[in-house]
């Protein structure tokens, strides 16, 4: 599954390094990785990772590089991200 | 300041850069119009041709078309004739005093585009019925398996799950078998036999439906076994997905007595059909119609005008029919906006009115054997959670039915909050419309879908975007 000749760096999750393949979407090298959940609901504390997959859902949302509520489907992955566990809201101050 | 603002207005302004989006541009700029192309994603190709930089379209239907409608994008680009805005994420769509503007949201910053006619070419997404266990971390859309596959090369699990309805089981099951995942199985809830009662539409979608027999041949090859009236009734697992209970469905989609059995898997995969977006229609006051498939639908004429002048629809938008039927009414609608913003006269390509006719009919054929009868409630506990974003459950959403004698959707939605998260009722809209339907007594019908699609503002915006707009004049 791994391409040929892609470039790789890594970003971080809770601290731990993560491969990413250039051009992969932060979901996609945290699920790569085996993780499978990265935030927890506010309500029931209940873990969740990626559903839809396309940003249609918000279930997949973590804090990257000290911003909560980014849809790790759609961010592509950066050199260096420092992804966290995201509880609850993240302190959520600028969504409506 | 972005390439929109200083500037004139431009004649088509195009929203999706999938199949319809693509070709609407494209025949828009033939016709003599100043272009701009708008998607949320970082390049084009839409769901349907999610694609890596790199990639060699092997795996891809119609890439051949895809590689036209990007040269003549690109070529239309260096022309000057198209403007692209890639990574922009459209949340607002209003008139002006002679054209429309756009608001989007691009790197968490706020642009504004406007345009004398729009194509509206939003696309789709994964419909959604909810079941015991669906909120566990490896329960995916059969949408996000493909898009991780195709656009990440990441497999959503080594033993997968493929459940729900409709043909685009088939490709996603295929994708993960060809990627190495073992596929335990495609479980088919409906019993697509509805073919035959259409023999017209067969025969002018012959190509479709050698298609459809290549997956097949694909997974028979890996050993996939593909089970019709057959679906996952719940995901089992703690922390994270480790097993799938499956059933036999009667035609209603109850679960057969005694059918139940369990299968250990690390990811599901699961769809029923498509919801289109649709917004922006909503949004600009477009006539909406409740189509066959049960999907709430911009109403359009033989042109892919919509109800509002200026404004025309494409794609899955105005019905959910697949991409090559999406390309044929982009064409058409391309031309029509074209004529409409300039006032000479355009046409769509060669044949384009023939292919939206055949592919029409084939849509149909497909809505018509791939519906979602009402069983599927009864896979529900009082437990089960509908709504992910508020965590609303069954049991809270039939109190305020039968309890408090909710009788709409925007009832349930102020009493019991489905819907009220941040995907907006995206993900539960149409699971709650038949819930309420249900406990009426009556079927869904398109006021539901539009009380729970409504969106005034179609993406979370950072209030500094909104309060940006204050001192600026949109027209």
């Amino acid at each position: 599954m791994t391409g040929v000749g892609r470039a790789r760096f890594a970003i971080t999750f809770d601290g731990e390094e993560i491969p990413v393949e250039e051009g992969q979407t932060i979901a996609a090298a945290l699920i790569a990785s085996g993780r499978r959940s990265w935030r927890t609901t506010r309500g029931s504390g209940a873990p969740r990772g990626v559903f839809c997959g396309i940003g249609v859902c918000f279930d997949c949302l973590a804090t990257v590089n000290g911003r909560p509520n980014v849809r790790a489907c759609l961010a592509t992955a950066r050199p260096g991200d420092a992804v966290t566990m995201q509880d609850g809201t993240g302190h959520a101050d600028d969504a409506v | 300041m972005t390439p929109s603002e200083g500037r004139p207005p431009f004649d088509v302004a195009v929203i999706g850069a999938g199949p319809a989006g693509l070709a609407a541009a494209v025949t828009a700029v033939a016709g003599g119009s100043q272009v701009a192309l708008v998607d949320a994603a970082s390049g084009p190709g839409g769901q349907y041709w999610r694609h890596r930089d790199d990639d060699d379209g092997a795996r891809h239907h119609a890439w051949p078309a895809f590689l036209r409608l990007r040269g003549a994008v690109d070529a239309a680009s260096t022309a000057g004739t198209l403007t692209s805005f890639a990574g922009h994420q459209v949340w607002h769509v209003e008139r002006t005093a002679d054209a429309f503007a756009m608001h989007a949201l691009v790197d968490g910053r706020g642009a504004v585009i406007h345009a004398r006619s729009l194509v509206l070419a939003t696309g789709a997404y994964d419909r959604q019925l909810p079941f015991p266990g669906w909120t566990l971390p490896g329960v995916y859309t059969a949408g996000a398996a493909q898009a991780l596959l195709k656009g990440n090369g990441v497999r959503v699990g080594s033993r997968v799950v493929v459940a729900g309805t409709g043909p685009f089981l088939l490709p996603v099951a295929t994708g993960l078998a060809e990627a190495g995942a073992q596929v335990v199985g495609v479980f088919e809830a409906g019993r697509p036999t509805a073919f035959a009662r259409h023999p017209l539409a067969v025969v002018r979608n012959a190509a479709k439906l050698v298609e459809g027999a290549g997956y097949l041949r694909v997974l028979r090859r890996h050993g996939v076994p593909y089970r019709t009236r057959t679906t996952v009734i719940e995901a089992l697992g703690e922390a994270r997905v480790t097993g799938a209970r499956i059933a036999s469905l009667d035609p209603s989609w109850r679960v057969v007595p005694g059918s139940e059995r369990t299968i250990e898997c690390d990811a599901v995969a699961v769809g029923y059909g498509f919801t289109p977006q649709v917004e922006l229609p909503l949004q600009l006051g477009c006539e909406m119609t409740l189509d066959r498939d049960g999907s709430l639908v911009a109403r359009v004429d033989d042109a892919q005008a919509s109800t509002v002048e200026g404004v025309f629809a494409a794609g899955e938008a105005c019905g959910v029919g697949g991409a090559e039927l999406a390309v044929a009414e982009g064409q058409i609608a391309g031309a029509a906006a074209a004529s409409s913003a300039t006032g000479r006269p355009a046409g769509a390509p060669r044949g384009a009115h023939g292919r939206r006719s055949a592919g029409r009919a084939f849509a149909r054929a497909m809505h018509e054997s791939f519906t979602v009868p009402t069983g599927w409630q009864g896979w529900l506990t009082p437990e089960t959670i509908v709504c992910r974003c508020e965590e609303v459950t069954a049991g809270r959403i039939d109190e305020v039915i039968r309890g408090l004698g909710a009788a709409d959707p925007r009832a349930v939605k102020l009493f019991a909050r489905p819907g009220m998260g941040l995907c907006q009722g995206r993900v539960c809209g149409y699971a709650t419309a038949c819930l309420v339907a249900s406990g009426a007594g009556r079927d869904v019908t398109a006021a539901d879908l539009h009380a729970i699609a409504s969106r005034p503002i179609a993406q979370p915006v950072p209030l500094s975007v909104i309060a940006g707009l204050g001192g600026r004049d949109p027209s």
